[in-house]
């Protein structure tokens, strides 16, 4: 019988909102359903490194796929095969677990997020994207079977042959329509930890986008994008590009990460003046309009989890992340007008991505990727500013016929949510009876 | 002191632990062979999943209640036969127990003490006298700090692993002298299922960092290794303070 954890509760990464659960470690699949069942709503949650509140329950039960402190738990490799390169683990194993096993093995992620302390669960039930969604498009087309279990004890084996419904469902299905046991993951072969990496500097939407369509065919790309520069260096940033090196080099396992930020930043750390001087500084580090470099992936794919708790920056109130999607047709007016909004608005933000987003359909009901551009960046709280910038941010998405990212949501309204995700409704049908989360409780009332 | 080569046919007794599945990762991954003894088929099946995955040359699967210690021989010698010979052999099985309810009833500390002393005595008898008679090996126990020193918040678990902690002393220096290693392992506050219900403080050492403290000790023919290493230091201290003071502590 897992045990309720009388430990600290569970946060979101942007630690906004905050809201009590009770948290039972899952640490075999077996624990699941609950014995005796709980008498609240429950949601399962991996590493909560979703933003807002689609990885929350106020006053229900977390069931968390990790062990306390975040290791052990849900985490067992099942099986590998080298010869397909399909990985079955459970679900609560991370992004960065499954690099320390394949890549000694000549193996990588199929798709890699900002970050690597993600889980397998998380990644398929936020159907996640990264910087080769133009060429690979999200994880959960890399997702050929897993096992879902139900409240009711019903366990169903999802792939696009079998039980097609409840995949799509799930994929991109937040969590919402049952605990995903396991699955497996088809990894690609690498030779080398190497990236082969070029940053160009560029400045404004359409020099971005030219250069997004001249390097279609790199692997991954992605853009900084300074959101606070005005005038004549407005939406300036630099464009990433990175090749899996082709050169064979040792395949060696990642060092842990060593740096934490022990503790929470005070607000007045964080402001337009220091972000300010950091975006120019940043900017200005490339001295050459392009450079080229061989780096290694981890701080190519992962520059942020060098610092471990970087969110403690943000301060105790925590942050708002915003990221939407612009269907190309409305693109780059609706982008140069978020741009505008977000560098009068003076709220500091420093890590801003642009991206171009490919046209490979997302195999899950829910997904948040379509074609177009993409844009994600966050906004420390600061009273009601923050809250007020995002409304309006919404509103723009929604009138250029864009729509919102729920992991990286804390605030859409349900007015936006049903508008920017029509098939909700058709959705709601395959949720858990026994589970909920507090996004779903926004969105839908 | 003789090289020693790196076990390659390993007996794990509780094999569903987490501290002891920890440690079987990072035995699998140099390829060792397990045969693997917990009560629960079903976890015991996805433990010896994972430790193939990550490069067990041969993963066997018992399941048996360990508190029967009259299966324990068969048990036993069923594993040295599907092992060829035995390596190392880890126990690590054990309660925590409930210090209120054992303090009201003898029968809930005859549990913690069975589970924890008594079976542990039933399959060390037996392997000190199979790995004496082979020459060589290495019989590691989870054992714990708590069997240091009596406290009024645990001292039944405390009890049943300080008599292990005699026991195994004696026990090495029986057959330390026939080329076997005996180690006695006190991890300090380890997150696992065990500890689930406490508060995480920062005293507490991930699995993974014990499981390699526990292989370093194996590799170099440690007797005693208290893990993480600044336990050595704590219960020292915690040794030290007079009886007269100590009895009036909260601890
Ligand atoms: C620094 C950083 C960079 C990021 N970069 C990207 C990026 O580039 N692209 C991108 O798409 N996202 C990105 N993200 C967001 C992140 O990838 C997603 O939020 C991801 O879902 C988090 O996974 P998690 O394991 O932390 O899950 P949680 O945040 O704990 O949960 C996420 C969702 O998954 C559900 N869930 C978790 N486990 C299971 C399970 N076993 N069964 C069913 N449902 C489950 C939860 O209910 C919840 O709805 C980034 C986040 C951070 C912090
Ligand atoms: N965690 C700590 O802070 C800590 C500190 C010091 C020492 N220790 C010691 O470390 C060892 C491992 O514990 P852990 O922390 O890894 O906790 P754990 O994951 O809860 O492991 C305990 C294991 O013991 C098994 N077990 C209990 N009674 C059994 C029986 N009669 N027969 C067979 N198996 C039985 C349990 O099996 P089931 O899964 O079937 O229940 C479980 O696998 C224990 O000896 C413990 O006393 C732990």
């Amino acid at each position: 019988m897992p045990q309720k954890s009388a430990g600290p509760g569970f946060e979101s990464w942007g630690r906004y909102p905050k809201l009590d659960a009770s948290v039972v470690p899952l640490n075999w699949t077996s624990d699941f359903p609950l014995r005796p069942p709980p008498a609240t709503r429950m949601l399962p949650v991996g590493a909560g490194r979703s933003y807002g509140d689609v990885c929350l329950l106020g006053h229900g039960t977390l069931l968390r796929t990790r062990g306390p402190g975040l290791s052990g738990g849900m985490d067992r490799l099942l099986d590998f095969d080298p010869a397909t390169g399909i990985l079955c683990c459970e679900a609560g194993a991370t992004l960065g677990e499954i690099l320390d096993f394949a890549v000694p093995r000549g193996f990588f992620l199929p798709v890699s997020p900002g970050t690597k302390y993600v889980t397998v669960g998380g990644a398929i039930a936020n159907d996640i994207h990264g910087k080769n969604h133009h060429v690979a498009g999200t994880f959960g087309r890399h997702v050929p079977r897993f096992e879902l279990l139900r409240s009711d004890g019903t366990q169903l084996i999802c792939s696009p042959a079998q039980n097609a419904n409840w995949y799509a469902a799930t994929i991109g299905g937040m969590g919402l329509t049952g605990l995903i046991a396991w699955a497996e993951v088809k990894l690609r072969p690498i030779v080398s930890r190497r990236i082969r990496y070029t940053g160009i500097k560029f400045s404004g939407v359409e020099e971005f986008i030219a250069l997004s369509e001249a390097h279609a065919k790199s692997e991954y790309t992605v853009s900084w994008i300074d959101c606070l520069a005005t005038g004549h260096n407005f939406a300036r940033g630099i464009f990433m590009a990175g090749e899996h090196d082709t050169v064979a080099a040792p395949l060696k396992r990642s060092k842990p990460a060593r740096l934490s930020l022990p503790f929470n930043f005070p607000e007045f750390v964080l402001n337009r003046w220091s972000v300010g001087v950091f975006n120019a500084l940043y900017y200005n580090k490339q001295h050459t309009k392009t450079k080229n470099a061989i780096v290694d992936y981890e701080p190519f794919f992962y520059p942020l989890d060098k610092l471990q708790h970087w969110n403690r920056m943000y301060g105790r109130d925590g942050f708002l992340q915003f990221q939407c999607v612009l269907p190309w047709e409305a693109g780059q007016p609706g982008l140069l007008e978020i741009l505008k909004t977000i560098s009068s608005s003076r709220l500091a933000s420093f890590l801003a991505v642009l991206k171009v987003f490919g046209d490979a359909p997302s195999p899950g009901m829910m997904s948040f990727p379509k074609p177009g551009i993409t844009l994600a960046l966050d906004f420390p709280i600061r009273r009601e500013i923050a809250f007020d910038l995002l409304e309006r941010l919404a509103a723009i998405t929604l009138e250029h016929k864009g729509r919102m990212y729920p992991a990286k949501d804390a605030t859409m309204t349900a007015g936006q949510f049903q508008a920017f995700y029509p098939q909700w409704k058709k959705f709601a049908a395959y949720i858990d009876p026994a589970f909920d989360s507090a996004f779903w409780q926004r969105v839908t009332v | 002191m003789p090289a020693r080569r790196f076990p390659t046919t390993v007996l794990a007794l509780g094999a569903t632990s987490a501290i002891c599945e920890a440690t079987l990762r990072v035995l699998a991954e140099r390829g060792a062979r397990f045969y693997l003894v917990a009560r629960n088929q079903e976890k015991l099946n996805a433990v010896a999943a994972d430790l193939r995955t990550r490069g067990a040359s041969g993963v066997v699967t018992h399941a048996m209640d360990l508190d029967d210690t009259a299966a324990h021989p068969a048990m036993l010698a069923t594993a040295a036969q599907s092992l060829g010979t035995i390596d190392l052999a880890l126990l690590a099985y054990g309660v925590l127990g409930n210090q209120a309810e054992a303090e009201a009833s003898y029968a809930a500390a005859e549990e913690v003490l069975h589970t924890n002393f008594l079976s542990a005595v039933s399959l060390i008898t037996w392997l000190a006298n199979y790995f004496e008679s082979m020459g060589q090996g290495t019989l590691a126990v989870i054992s714990s700090v708590a069997g240091d020193r009596g406290r009024k918040s645990n001292y039944v678990y405390g009890a049943s692993k300080g008599a292990l902690n005699i026991f195994l002393d004696g026990v090495r220096n029986r057959i330390d002298r026939a080329g076997v290693q005996v180690l006695t392992i006190k991890p300090g506050f380890v997150a696992t299922p065990m500890t689930a219900h406490l508060a995480q403080g920062p005293l507490f050492a991930q699995p993974s960092q014990v499981a390699r403290g526990i292989v370093k000790a194996i590799e170099k023919r440690r007797d005693i290794v208290y893990l993480p290493a600044f336990w050595a230091i704590i219960m020292m201290i915690l040794r030290l303070i007079p009886r007269r003071i100590f009895k009036k502590l909260s601890v």
